[in-house]
């Protein structure tokens, strides 16, 4: 197998930061390598220069052996590059077919846009992925998995030699991360090589042949999957010893149950959900997307409106109606959309660390103390090793890890007594998941009982005493850590254990 | 797999929602009003919703393709009236009507590539920048016109905007020619399209190929133009330029585009449903004259008008997304 792609010794600066330093790699015909690194390691610089978004300072670029250069992304999409960023780029206005051919329409002598053309290309195309979207719908009333699938498409459309994809999966399910990986492998036998960028490394066992560890934008090592471990990945990634990632399993067993929930229903999103929680236990909960659990988690905590149900704290029933009422009683639901539902991200960091107990630092006339705020956020910044140049810096400004760490020590402000967890860890990269998973083993010790929704399996295997797992809005079953594997979650995630109706996860469309 | 019948299923894309309710709309409208006046369905009375009706009409065009792209221009109604006084007086001075009528119309476009300038290449926020023109060229105009009216126009020059083809005035045909060209321009051009592209989104426009800011600038000099052109058709209808014509043309150009489905963020609307929006508005504005209805009514009906359409566009945008 020839190399298609060869880049030798790139760099790229912007004011004050080296993003790559003297970077080289080679990519084979029909190979998907996999690029992983932390925030900030440079993968995006890199193949933003790959896909002439930037202008590399020294080095070359090699396309099939021969030397190309590029002033812009029309060129490189020309010579055989496209990128597919995790910011997308399609038009809610227009339909399908404008936006997998934008401003490559077919026209006709006066610059007129053949339609029926331009619909049985596009009808033509789906049909070669087995997409049944409808060419002439619009794009905003898409789903967003089905949005970020018609913008890979769009990226293929232009036959590239080259794919470059940046966190392709973020937004999809797990049936539509099953119909890209299918889709890649086929393109894949047809010649087409892939660059693929993502934080989960369970992706990059399934998918890639080779990964490319960058760190602190340079390039560290380039292995073959099948010689690589996690664990190797993970040390490379952050440059130091990581073997326990998940931390050391606690061997105080979780003691008496403190927590309750009782047939908490709410018709069409979920039924019967019943559990229990005990002092110092961390309680998984798992399930495909959709299948219910931050929902149950914003019901608990108030946010959403329940049918039935009771919750009972310490023995005692708890009325819980809206959040503030849950935070009275010193429960917390830390959202799995920190950019959106959790933080203030035009606000300075000192500002978001004090959000939900602003009436510590309240003095009796109602003002704010500057000078206990400006402790009190110093001193958390220590505690949580969030990585800022200041407090009066803007949390948009600060790295996915970071952002989250400032999620978790805002609520950590009241002291919980139950915190419930949403996705501990999405979009964030190797060291500071470390930090978090930490946290919360220091806050199960202390006895703080933790509910942790996620759908990283590793995760939840990692952390977990005892994992639910939740299909279709029940509770489908309950695994102890002595019986914990991927295989028996997933199973009860599908629903396929046990239960007379059986459901098939299938990519469904339109 | 595309389904047969491309064509009947492109006149449903193309007759959309908002489209297809306006004119239901109208017609339902149009029937209550021939009941309650015999003066509605008379041609005189067409005539002149339709005249009334053109000079918004013909800049809704340019507004609506500059709302697409993300552009804004509130100085529509100054270029207006700065084209017919410019016009004004250099006919005035003797120069043939036809080359008053060109260095009229390079007036505007002066205008609108200042303001495709400003926005473009210096990157100035749209409302700004055209806020502070409006009121430039406003000042500017005031300067040139002395405070005076420009009267007594030259019969060669006010053929335009009184002439009569057909005994139907020159305006409307101006009008309905403008909206019917912009209409198939908008809908079938690739490079007229563009402007969707950049409406929706603006980096993605750039990284494919677009070149952003010369549609920019092409969109708000045809805005300028259209202006213009409606400047001068107004000038010459009422045979003297005036200094005053043309405050609050923008904000009801506006409210017709947005009436007829365009979005203020950039990316949605069409001609066809900026014509719309400004008949209906027309209709509303002569439906309330012919039933005596106290003039100070028609801004709160318009404005009621808006509330509503863009309510129901809320309503119908969230019912389509939990569809799927």
């Amino acid at each position: 197998m020839e190399d298609v792609l060869r880049v030798e010794t790139i760099s790229k600066s912007f004011p004050g930061v080296l993003a790559v330093d003297n970077v080289s790699l080679s990519l084979r015909r029909g190979e998907i390598l996999a690029l992983v690194g932390e925030n900030g390691a440079g993968k995006s610089t890199l193949t933003q220069v790959l896909g002439g978004v930037q202008k590399p300072d020294q080095g070359r670029i090699k396309l099939e052996g021969e030397v190309v250069s590029f002033t812009s992304a029309q060129d490189a999409i020309r010579a055989g590059i496209s990128m597919v960023f995790q910011e997308l780029s399609l038009v809610g206005g227009l339909s399908v077919a404008e936006n997998i051919f934008p401003n490559r329409q077919p026209i006709g002598r006066l610059n007129n846009i053949h339609w029926r053309d331009l619909y049985q290309e596009t009808g033509e195309f789906l049909k070669r992925f087995s997409l049944d979207l409808d060419p002439m719908k619009q794009v905003k009333h898409l789903s967003m998995g089905q949005q970020q699938i018609l913008e890979i498409l769009k990226a293929i459309s232009t036959n590239p030699k080259v794919l470059i994809l940046d966190e392709p999966t973020s937004s999809l399910t797990e049936a539509e991360i099953a119909y890209l990986f299918e889709n890649m492998r086929k393109l894949q036998e047809q010649g087409m090589s892939f660059i693929y960028i993502t934080h989960k490394l369970s992706e990059v066992f399934q998918i890639a042949s080779r990964v490319m560890v960058m760190r602190d934008g340079k390039y560290i090592d380039c292995r073959n999957v099948s010689e690589a471990t996690e664990n190797d990945l993970v040390s490379m990634m952050v440059g130091r010893q990581i073997t326990h990632l998940y931390g050391a399993v606690s061997d105080k067993a979780p003691q008496f149950e403190y927590f309750r929930v009782e047939q908490l229903s709410r018709r069409r999103v979920f039924q019967d959900i019943t559990f229990d929680l005990r002092r110092g236990e961390i309680l998984g909960l798992a399930g495909l997307v959709g299948a219910g659990r931050t929902e149950v988690g914003r019901a608990i905590f108030g946010i959403d409106p329940k049918d039935t149900g009771r919750v009972f704290l310490n023995g005692k029933e708890v009325k819980i109606s809206r959040p503030v009422d849950a935070i009275n009683k010193r429960i917390v639901y830390l959202t799995e959309d920190r950019k959106g539902q959790g933080l203030f991200i035009g606000m300075p960091v000192r500002e978001n660390l004090i959000a939900a107990s602003l009436k510590k630092f309240t003095n009796p006339i109602g003002f704010l103390n500057g000078r206990k705020v400006d402790q009190y956020a110093t001193q958390k910044v220590e505690e949580f090793s969030i990585i800022t140049p200041s407090i009066s810096k803007k949390i948009l400004n600060l790295s996915g890890g970071n952002q989250q760490k400032c999620l978790v020590a805002m609520w950590v402000g009241i002291r919980p007594e139950v915190i419930i967890f949403d996705e501990p860890t999405r979009g964030v990269d190797v060291g500071a998941r470390a930090e978090i998973y930490q946290k919360i083993r220091e806050f199960a010790a202390a006895g703080t009982g933790i509910i942790m929704i996620s759908s990283d399996l590793p995760e939840l295997i990692g952390m977990c005493d005892r994992i639910l797992v939740m299909h279709h809005g029940r509770i489908e079953g309950e695994i102890h850590r002595q019986d914990f594997s991927e295989k028996l979650i997933l199973s009860y995630a599908a629903g396929l254990t046990g239960h007379i109706n059986k459901h098939q996860p299938t990519l469904s469309v339109a | 797999m595309v389904r047969s019948g491309t064509l009947s299923r492109s006149i449903r894309a193309v007759a959309a929602f908002r489209e297809f309710t306006l004119i239901l709309v109208l017609v339902v409208f149009s029937i209550i009003m021939t009941i309650a006046s015999p003066f509605f369905l008379t041609w005189p009375n067409i005539e002149a919703i339709l005249l009334a009706l053109s000079v918004e009409a013909t800049i809704a065009v340019g507004m609506v393709i500059l709302l697409v792209s993300g552009g804004l221009d509130l100085s529509v109604g100054s270029t207006l009236a700065f084209t017919g006084v410019v016009a004004g007086l250099v006919v005035s001075t003797g120069v043939p009507a036809p080359i008053s009528i060109l260095i009229g119309l390079l007036a505007a476009l002066g205008v609108g590539l200042v303001n495709g300038l400003l926005v473009a290449k210096m990157k100035i926020n749209p409302f700004i920048t055209t806020l502070g023109m409006m009121t430039t060229i406003r000042g500017l105009l005031l300067v040139l016109a002395r405070g005076r009216a420009v009267l007594n126009l030259p019969a060669s020059f006010t053929v335009i905007g009184q002439g009569r083809l057909f005994s139907v005035q020159c305006p409307i045909y101006v009008m309905l020619s403008v909206v019917i060209i912009g209409d198939l321009l908008l809908r079938n051009s690739r490079f007229f399209r563009q402007s969707y592209y950049i409406g929706g989104n603006e980096k993605a426009a750039r990284l494919s190929g677009i070149n952003v800011d010369l549609v920019k600038i092409y969109n708000y000099c045809l805005v300028a133009l259209l202006a213009g052109i409606s400047g001068l058709l107004l000038t010459a209808r009422f045979g003297s330029a005036s200094v005053t014509v043309g405050s609050g043309v923008e904000l009801r150009v506006i409210t017709a585009t947005i009436i007829g489905g365009a979005s203020l963020n950039g990316g949605e609307g069409s001609v066809f449903g900026a014509f719309l929006g400004a008949l209906f508005m027309g209709v509303l504005a002569n439906a309330l004259n012919l039933l005596g209805v106290d003039v100070y009514w028609q801004n709160l009906f318009t404005g009621l008008i808006l509330i509503i359409a863009v309510v129901m566009d809320v309503i119908n945008e969230r019912r389509k997304s939990l569809q799927k």
